[in-house]
């Protein structure tokens, strides 16, 4: 039995200028998924998360949040998810509790239960014992924590998030991965990553995509079947290529 | 949603020290005009007594302090302007806003808004200023009102105007500079002739200042303010689709 498909795209196509940056991507996203998004630097995976969030619009092809069209109702559609981009949009003169709370009406969270919320996320992320810090004091583990909180503050059913785990150490990574794990189970994930082993560890799905186009779309256990995963990744992303692939 | 946008704006605004700084010397600048142009007023006072229709106080001391205080918005306004979306882009939290559930009139009525009740600030401590001349003489107040609602309309419009090209750059400094130079540019066109001059905002405040309020200004100003947020919203909506 399949659970709900709480996010699905097709045909995306972006083009920057005449530069082809997303070329014909398709998939789907189901209810309890964790879905990794691979990929070198420039195979556009960030364009392709940002059309999904809702800030960039395709060129070409649609995008249904929930069953709800992003094109022809975006408000309805964004609300519904939650984004953290590459950077975190973070505004370093705020404090932690102000900024969460001003993402948190900005996703049109009732004022009857924002104090609710605030606490929740905060607890969820780590940040209890940081509410009244000013972000920019943070170290970098730390904003990105509230980068993830303020995603998930109006607990949205897809959560969408850019190479979240970037410049964590090994103790937050572990935090952040259980992190991505629980949102994976209450609602879905998609998250983009060059880190193999964390999709290994995180996802139930990898999409690959090269050179804008998606080349690979199945579960870790078909990708591991390309005897192991890194190998896996590495035979399909240099396939026609040829090129060395360094790391 | 436009008033959580507001007011987060002008929370961030006066969470900078800069914003403290820009007001404490504005509002010193213009106590020391306005102290000033009254001893001025007081020295000359005798003469003008045995005039006939001689200029009052406020003509004399209030409407001059307003046509300074234009001067001063034309330049501090982009100032405050530069940073609602150019630099939103630079830092990267314009995601946040792009990935809402707002539309991008949302945003920029929101930025607006909260730009313009700080000006309005602004415009309301100099009033202040004007009404202590109830203290030693009596003022006329529809001057006095005049004189700060355009300045206000003068402040709202060089506000759309800079919000504008803030949506249209990625850096807040070309921002600033571009929002200077076209205030600019249609300040000197007032100083010049012909039917141009219709385009600038300081002639239609010129009328105010003197005490004439008439609907072809407020109008001009109500036009250009819409003009210039309708632009701003068409560019991100356009650049959300890419063009």
């Amino acid at each position: 039995m399949a659970s709900p498909v709480t996010l699905s795209a097709q045909h995306l196509t972006r083009y920057h200028g005449s530069r082809c940056a997303v070329n014909d991507v398709s998939f789907t996203l189901r209810r309890g998924e964790v879905l990794g998004l691979l990929g070198h630097n420039g195979a556009g995976k960030s364009t392709t998360l940002q059309m999904l969030a809702g800030a960039l619009s395709p060129s070409d092809g649609a995008i249904e949040i929930c069953d709800i069209n992003l094109a022809q109702r975006p408000d309805l559609a964004k609300s519904c998810l939650g984004y953290l981009p590459e950077q975190p949009p973070l505004y370093r003169d705020m404090r932690v509790d102000d900024y969460l709370y001003f993402a948190a009406r900005l996703h049109r969270v009732a004022p009857a239960s924002l104090a609710d919320q605030l606490q929740r996320v905060k607890q969820r992320c780590g940040l209890l014992d940081h509410g009244r810090q000013l972000i920019g004091t943070l170290s970098k583990g730390y904003q990105q924590r509230v980068g993830i909180a303020q995603a998930i503050i109006h607990q949205p059913p897809v959560v969408i998030l850019d190479e979240p785990t970037v410049g964590l150490d090994p103790a937050q990574l572990r935090e952040i991965r259980d992190l991505i794990r629980a949102l994976g189970n209450d609602g879905s994930v998609i998250l983009s990553t060059h880190l193999l082993h964390e999709v290994e560890q995180v996802c139930d799905r990898a999409v690959i995509l090269r050179d804008g186009k998606l080349i690979f779309d199945g579960s870790i256990d078909d990708l591991r079947q390309h005897r192991d995963i890194e190998s896996g990744f590495l035979q399909l992303t240099t396939e026609r290529g040829q090129e060395a692939v360094p790391q | 949603m436009i008033l959580i946008l507001a007011h987060k704006e002008l929370r961030s605004l006066f969470a900078t020290p800069s914003t403290w700084w820009m007001l404490a010397l504005l509002q010193f600048i213009l106590a020391w005009f306005w102290l000033a142009r009254l001893d001025d007023y007081l020295q000359v006072q005798a003469q003008l007594a045995q005039m006939a229709n001689a200029p009052g106080a406020t003509i004399a001391i209030a409407a001059p302090l307003a046509n300074v205080l234009a001067v001063i918005l034309l330049m501090l306004v982009p100032l405050f302007t530069m940073r609602l979306i150019a630099e939103e882009r630079r830092n990267q939290t314009w995601l946040l806003l792009a990935a809402a559930p707002i539309s991008p009139a949302h945003i920029v009525l929101g930025k607006f808004l909260g730009l313009l009740a700080m000006l309005s600030l602004i415009i309301a401590a100099s009033g202040l200023m004007m009404l202590t001349l109830l203290l030693g003489t009596s003022a006329d107040l529809g001057l006095i009102a005049s004189n700060l609602l355009g300045a206000w309309l003068l402040a709202a419009s060089y506000a759309a105007l800079g919000l504008y090209f803030s949506a249209i750059t990625h850096q807040p400094v070309v921002a600033a500079f571009a929002a200077l130079a076209v205030s600019f540019g249609l300040w000197l066109v007032e100083l010049g002739s012909g039917a141009l001059r219709a385009l600038s905002p300081n002639l239609h405040f010129q009328n105010l200042n003197v005490g004439l309020v008439s609907s072809v200004d407020l109008c001009y100003f109500a036009l250009f303010i819409t003009l210039f947020l309708l632009l701003a919203i068409h560019h991100l909506q356009r650049e959300q689709e890419g063009r």
